[in-house]
């Protein structure tokens, strides 16, 4: 039953990305190019409705239906991991037109070149496992 | 029910699509559940043996199996989406315009130079979708964290490390579009 849940989440959430087109390579680009407001709303509203969202939740103090608290842990603190990290990221998301989410809808719309994306992206996590030790955090 | 099908054909506009991004948010929330989509790379490399590497796989990973379920839905999704809900994408006539001194051009969803199967003939972009992907991947970890678990859940939250890490994606990416993508393409 739960399972069903996750699942009927994750296929909605895909139809959103498709359809926002936040999954597609030229909106990304678009984005960086300051080009258009389409991704800033997207983000921003998602943002605004967000942070309203949660800050209810905290003070209401809402439990999930499932669980004991909701799961709002604090981020951990520091800042190289995420500068540094962040950039990383962002070169990719720009290169390779898809961020985690994005890549796995259109591996189901069927651009098979995108699994060499995921391909990529699995090896690049397991390399940060590597290195994990050796880097500034 | 043609009408609907037909309206949500349609490209979704960003006041839809945004405030859906964050109901899929919330439904994780009162699923007891955190929105993150990277981690699920790490589940990958720890199933498919790399804690024998790393400490960094080695956990409890079990623990994470519900959110290959909503991959998997997203996989659905995407199907959904590209077979019976379909539109082609119309970006801002400068971005055409840039794109087009790049010789990409602009056709369906995605470019086909890039995501259409002709690029398996193609080493240079093979290898250009190979970096992005381990950029994305390596990114995405080191700053614990992706569009989904740091510039949505992380900042809806207001975590000072998710604006830290959402600076740097920006600036990544503005890098990537302006400084390389003049010498890439």
């Amino acid at each position: 039953m739960r399972i069903l849940v996750y699942l009927f989440t994750g296929v909605f959430f895909g139809i959103v990305l498709y359809k926002s087109e936040a999954a597609s390579w030229y909106r990304i680009f678009e984005m960086f190019e300051f080009a258009s407001f389409h991704m800033y709303g997207i983000i921003g509203s998602a943002l605004a409705l967000g942070v309203a969202g949660i800050a209810i939740i905290k003070k209401r103090k809402i439990k999930p239906l499932r669980g004991d608290n909701m799961q709002l842990n604090p981020k951990e603190p520091g800042f190289k991991r995420y500068l540094y990290g962040g950039i990383l990221f962002g070169l990719g998301w720009a290169l390779a037109g898809a961020c985690p989410g994005p890549m796995y809808v259109l591996a189901g719309a069927g651009y098979i070149p995108i699994l060499i994306v995921i391909a990529g992206a699995t090896l690049g996590t397991f390399v940060y496992g590597l290195l994990r030790n050796k880097l500034p955090h | 029910m043609q009408a609907i099908i037909d309206y949500i054909s349609q490209p979704w506009p960003w006041y839809v699509s945004g405030p859906l991004i964050a109901l899929t948010m919330f439904i994780l929330l009162f699923a007891g559940k955190q929105f993150g989509m990277s981690s699920n790379l790490r589940t990958v490399c720890s199933i498919g043996g790399a804690g024998k590497f790393s400490d960094f796989f080695r956990y409890d990973w079990k623990a994470h199996r519900w959110n290959l379920v909503v991959v998997l839905g997203a996989i659905i999704g995407g199907y959904i989406g590209a077979n019976y809900l379909t539109a082609d994408v119309q970006i801002s006539a400068s971005a055409v315009e840039q794109l087009d001194q790049y010789e990409i051009a602009v056709n369906g969803y995605m470019p086909e130079a890039l995501f259409g199967n002709e690029v398996f003939s193609n080493p240079y972009f093979l290898g250009l979708l190979t970096i992005g992907g381990f950029l994305v991947g390596f990114g995405a970890r080191y700053a614990g964290g992706c569009t989904s678990g740091h510039a949505i859940s992380g900042l809806s939250n207001l975590q000072l490390p998710s604006l830290i890490a959402v600076v740097g994606f920006f600036i990544g990416g503005l890098v990537m579009v302006h400084l390389f993508f003049p010498l890439i393409f």
